[in-house]
Parts: structure tokens; sequence; C-alpha cells
């Protein structure tokens, strides 16, 4: 890994913004291009926060720490900034916007990531989205629904792919993706995220997750195992292997914090 | 994250309609109400005795009637009403041909984009200046089968029956007090005619425009509908901005026969000083159609509440209605829906939203009179809070005389949410353009009736409006 890395966070601490409870307590990760991560942990050990965290969310205040994403200060960067450098946040809750369509959501949010002065042509946009959502399977009737709303849980998931597919982020920052899936729905939306990082082998991934099986479909690079707000571990797939047999128990002592990392 | 981006305030002098134009009238009343302004109007229309004494009648009623005390605040009104221009006379006589009206006002419709929209095919086109209809046209194939769309002044001259008939019986004088004001003082306006089985493809327009500064505007528009006929008419309402307040006051008359159907679509954009008190009400005969489709964006108060009378079996009514108050505004609109026979049927949509410290109020009634059994009717009124200063208030009131009738309500309040913003943001688009987003999708279900080109100008001026919205 001759490159610098895409992600480098150390030391990050957080909490939520109008409370004192802190949530990550000096965490450190680093992400190569490319490369396929897994945060693993129990739940309640930060995880979501931050993949929030990274992508900006008000709810929570950084409090210590760096964050470096393309050699620039991520923390510096407001919410569609950091969308427009090439980070991206797949939901774990999907928000419901009524009365946007997915089409008119996505040539906006694609318009916003054209070079200032560039306007998107209508037919170019409509041709790519048909593209994108035959690639991931999903029927073209979708892109005039309204944003998430009344969909099932697997359709939100695989907008957020949609979404991604349509954005071409350099960071893909997936928060517990598999949550609410069943296993049909959790092969369409992995077999959606390994076209797209096979197309564009560039492409860096940080999955969140509870559960080894999403790794079952798309295979991490790096496992790391977080408890209470810091990284206790970090290895290959075999961590997410012996998780799944032994559980988190063992690493929410202060010993394995001390034998991890 | 900037959480405290100040609010900016809505920026008048965005308001794109405000230019003014150096037009000299021919004639001008004196400012106020009074008696000699009622008779100088009737002696300038040449009308017939009846007309003036029925204004006089009209202006004794006005000056009995109490202030409302109820809807928004009228308070200073009264002052405001002494100051006011209640007559103004832009020009001689109404012309035919875009050609002949005079060039200041020619220029101010255009900038308008009024003969734009007639070469949009339009069935007709009237644009209104001042207190007189300066232009009305009507597309030959219509006028040949029997379609009028004519000013009211050449309505009462030309159809003396027709318009007798049915003039004030829809909103009698002694409706409301402003129902009497627009009565004594009524000038300009659309007289319509629709005969039995013609069906308009294309809507007719009317554009009503206040240039002078402390004007009143005083329209009055009746609009019959024969069996079996159907049509579509768009009224749009500007005026620069002033300092001084103005006042509109418009009556619209609307008869619509049996298995007609008819729809009124107004888009009012006054400017952010004027008072809007208007008048709307229809008479829905057996299995016909009337729909009102009502935007408020501009004015200072607005009070409106267009209503639908289903007298004949089966007449079904439908009010869908978009309110927008920023700072300094008052939309107090709603809708009215009365069941007079059976098996009628009615929906009320309402969508407001409210920014700065706006305020936005649904006010409707829905009354099932005895005998009008099976009918049905359903309100939804969904209220948008963009601040935690703008204010929405709803006020429902139903009354049933018939057991056999199934209304059904629904309201809800909401505020813009973090989570929707947030997730709009991290698709990389800016706040305001997340915000204007999240409006635009709050009123798609009505703004999706609206005429194209409406539409699109409702979307510019949300996203104008959003501007600095959020902190």
């Amino acid at each position: 890994m001759s490159d610098a890395p895409i992600l480098k966070i150390s030391g990050l601490e957080a909490k939520v913004t109008d409370e004192d409870l802190m949530i990550l307590r000096g965490l450190d990760l680093e992400i190569g291009k490319g490369e396929v991560h897994a945060i693993m942990g129990p739940n309640g050990s930060g995880k979501s926060t931050l993949a929030k965290v990274l992508a900006g969310h008000p709810g929570y205040a950084v409090t210590g720490g760096k964050v470096t994403f393309c050699g620039k200060d991520l923390l510096e960067f407001e919410v569609d900034e950091r969308s427009l450098a090439g980070l991206f946040l797949a939901f774990q809750y999907p928000v419901d916007i009524p009365g946007v369509s997915i089409a008119n959501f996505l040539r906006t949010a694609v318009q916003a990531h054209q070079p200032e002065g560039e306007e998107i042509d209508i037919f170019d946009f409509s041709d790519i989205l048909t593209e994108r959502m035959e690639l991931l399977e999903m029927d073209v009737s979708f892109a005039e629904r309204h944003v998430n709303d009344g969909f099932s849980g697997g359709e939100k998931k695989r907008n957020e792919i949609l979404q991604m597919a349509m954005l071409h982020p350099k960071l893909a920052v997936m928060d517990e993706t598999d949550s609410g899936l069943d296993i049909d729905a959790l092969k369409i939306v992995s077999s959606g995220v390994n076209t797209l990082t096979e197309e564009d082998p560039e492409m860096s991934i940080l999955l969140i997750t509870h559960y080894q099986r999403l790794l079952d479909y798309i295979k991490p690079d790096h496992v790391h195992v977080m408890v209470d707000g810091r990284i206790v571990r970090s290895g290959g797939p075999e961590i997410a292997l012996a998780l799944e047999a032994e559980g988190y128990k063992d690493w929410r002592t202060a010993d394995s914090v001390a034998n991890g990392v | 994250m900037p959480q405290n981006d100040t609010v900016q305030d809505l920026g008048l002098d965005e308001y794109k309609y405000d230019f003014v134009a150096d037009t000299k009238p021919v004639f001008r009343a004196e400012k106020g109400l009074t008696e000699e302004v009622v008779r100088q109007i009737s002696a300038h229309k040449e009308e017939p005795e009846w007309m003036l004494e029925y204004r006089l009648k009209a202006f004794e009623v006005y000056n009995s009637k109490p202030m409302p005390k109820w809807g928004g605040d009228l308070d200073s009104l009264e002052a405001v009403l002494d100051e006011i221009y209640f007559y103004v006379r832009p020009q001689e006589q109404m012309e035919r041909s875009w050609d002949d009206v005079p060039d200041e006002i020619k220029e101010t419709f255009e900038k308008l984009g009024i003969p734009e929209a007639e070469r949009k095919v339009l069935a007709g086109v009237g644009a209104q200046y001042e207190s007189e209809m300066v232009y009305h046209s009507l597309r030959e194939e219509w006028a040949a089968q029997g379609v009028i769309f004519d000013s009211i002044e050449d309505g009462l001259k030309n159809h003396p029956e027709l318009f007798r008939e049915h003039f004030g019986t829809i909103i009698p004088m002694r409706d409301n007090k402003f129902a009497a004001m627009n009565a004594a003082v009524w000038s300009g306006g659309s007289f319509v005619y629709v005969p039995k089985g013609v069906s308009l493809d294309t809507p007719l327009q009317a554009y009503f425009r206040v240039n002078q500064e402390r004007m009143g505007q005083f329209e009055r528009t009746l609009i019959i509908i024969e069996e079996g006929a159907q049509a579509h008419y768009i009224e749009g309402c500007t005026a620069p901005v002033y300092s001084t307040e103005s006042f509109h006051s418009g009556v619209i008359e609307i008869v619509v026969k049996k298995n007609a159907r008819f729809r009124y679509t107004t888009i009012q954009n006054w400017s952010n000083n004027m008072y809007n008190l208007v008048t709307q009400r229809s008479i829905v005969h057996e299995g016909a159609t009337m729909e009102w489709l009502d935007g408020n964006l501009g004015s200072k108060l607005t009070m409106k509440y267009p209503s639908c009378y289903l007298v004949g079996e089966g007449a079904h009514g439908e009010i869908m209605s978009i309110a927008y108050s920023g700072d300094g505004q008052h939309q107090d609109t709603g809708g009215k829906v009365v069941h007079m026979a059976p098996y009628t049927t009615s929906s009320i949509t309402s969508k407001s939203i409210s920014k700065g410290n706006g305020r936005s109020t649904y006010r409707g009634l829905c009354k099932v009179h005895k005998g009008a059994h099976h009918a049905r009717s359903n309100v939804e009124c969904d209220a948008l809070l963009i601040n935690d200063t703008s204010r929405t208030d709803t006020y429902p009131y139903i009354e049933i005389e018939e057991d056999d009738a199934h209304v059904g309500h629904e309201a809800s309040v909401s505020k813009i949410g973090e989570e929707q913003l947030f997730y709009l943001e991290s698709r990389g688009i800016a706040k305001d353009e997340a915000m204007a987003m999240i409006v635009r999708g709050f009123i798609e279900p009505i703004a999706k009736q609206l005429p194209l080109e409406y539409a699109v100008e409702l979307n510019r001026l949300i996203e104008m409006e959003m501007e600095g919205s959020v902190g």
C-alpha cells in the first residue's frame, strides 16, 4: 500500500450534541484506497455514531481527535461538502421525503456533484439512471416513487445502493445495511455492492455490522472490533468468524482491550 | 455545523413583480368610500338605473355591518380604507386587440407574461389594470360556439337578462361586509358563459394587476356553466410593493349546472402589503363537479374560503388549497362545503407552509343539511412549519343534520425534520435546496394539479423563499 490512506481517523472523540454522553472515546482507524473494512461490535459500542460523525450529523459533536479524508480535514466540512468530497453514508434508517421522486432527488444530488457551472443533461441523466437501475436489478418504475415513502425495508436499502451507484463515492460507509433484511434482500443488496466495487476497484468500503452474515456476501479485507467507543482489535476476516463463535462478551473487559489492537 | 445562521428576512426586494409603470389614469375618484364615489363609478360605466340602486343599497348594507371580529387582524383596516382610492380608470375603453392597449400597460403585462400565456393557446385572455379590464379576447372558435368571455361591464351591457338572472344571487350583498363593499364599488372582473354541452379544452385566463399606490381593486366575476359543459378558468394577481397598504376585495359567483364540470384556479401573489379579502362561491347542480384550486402566496392578510353549495343530487365539490405565509403575512384560508342534496360528495385538501413569523390558519366548514342523505365529505389539512417562530391554527367547523352522512377530518402539523435535511445534505445537496425540496414535496399533491407554468412559478417562488431560511 504505497498510497496514502483515503481515511485516517486518530483519537476521535465525540458526544451527543445536547448531552454530556461520550460515545466515541479515542478511536483510530485507517482505510486505504480500494479496501473493504468491516467494523463489528455489540449494540451501544458506538458503531452507528461513528458513521454519523463521519457524515457530519448535527446531533453529535466532535470533542477531540482528527479525521483526514483524501488528505483533507473532514471535520471542517459541512454535510453536503463531505458528500461532494466523495464520502457516502448508506443509512441504517433511510428517511422518507414525501412528494419528492427518486428521479428528482437523484438528479438534484448528481447535479450538486457537477463542477461549478456545469449542467447535467436531463436525457443523459435519465439514461444513466436507467442503466444503474438495471445494474442493480431494479424496475425502472422505482424512479417515480417518492423517496423511501411507504418502502419496505429491502426497498429502502436498495435505494441506498442506487444512490451510491449514482454518486460514485470514494468511500462508502454502510451503516448496518444488513439490518432488517431477509436473506433474499440481503443477497440482492450485497450483490449490488459487489457489482459497484468490481466496477470501481478504487472505491473503499466501510461496513458497519452487528452480525457476521453480511460478511459472507461482502468479503472484507480487514475486520475491526469496536467496544465502548474504541477499536479494540483489528485483523483479517478470521476475527469475524471468531466473533460469530464466541460472541462479544470477551471483548467487554478492560483486559481484552489491552490485548487488542 | 453553524446552528445560528441568521434567518434572513423574506427580502421583499426579491419579489419579482415589484415594478411600477408610469401610467396616468383618465379618471381617479377621491380617496375613501363615499356615496359620491359609488355614483361616480356607476356613471362612468353608464349603468342602468337598477344597478345604481343596487350599488347604493349595498353601500348602506356595508355601512351597517361591523368589521368582522374573527379571522385576521382587521383593526387598522378602517384607517387604511380611508386612504384607499376605490376607483381608478386607467383608459377610456377596453381593447380587443393587444396592439391597442396603451404601451405602459402593455409593457406591464408583457413583463408578467400575459401575451406569452395567450400564445400558449389559451381559449381566452383577460387583463385588468387598476379598476378596469383593459383587454379581453376569446378565440374565434369558442365565440362561434356561443361562449362568452368578457369584462363584467360588457356582460351587463350586452347580456342584460342573463346577467341580471344570476348577478348577486349566489353571493347576496348581505352575505358579509366585504361582499357588500364589493357590491357597492365593483369594477372589472370577468363575465363567462359556456353554453350547454360545450367543452373548452384549454383554460380561460384572467390577470389582475394593481399598479397605483393605495389602490383598491374590487373585481366582480360571474361565471355560468350550462348543462354538460366543461371549462377551466385561471386568475393570477400581482402588485408592486409600496410602503402603504393596498386593498383587494373580489366577489366570484359561479353556477355549475347539471352534469357540468368547472375548475377555478387562483394563484394570488399580491405584494406583502395587500389586504386580500375575497368571497368565492359556487352553486353546484345535479351530477355536476366544481373544483377550486386556490394558491395564496402573497398579501399581508388573506381571508378567503372558496365554497361549494351542493344543491343537486350527486353533485361534487372539491377544494384544494396551498397557502404560504412568510414574515408579516397571515393566510387565513380554507373552504366551505355545504351538502343540500342526497349523494353529494366533497373534499377539502389544504396545505400550508409558515416561515419566519408567518401565520397560516385553516378555517373550514362542512355542513350536511337534513335530507342530504348519503353525503360524504373528507377534509384533510396539513401544516408545515419552517421555524420555531412560525404559527399555524386549524378551525374545522362541522355541522351535520343527517344521520346517514360520512364526514372525515384529518389534520397534521409537521416541522421540517433535522433527519430529513441531514439525509438530503448527505447526498451533496445544499441546505437551502434541501429545504426547498422538502417543501416542494409537501405541496406536490396539489402543485401537480396546477397548469405547468404556474407549477414552475410556484417552485421558483418556494426556492427563493427558502434561501437563507435555515440556521
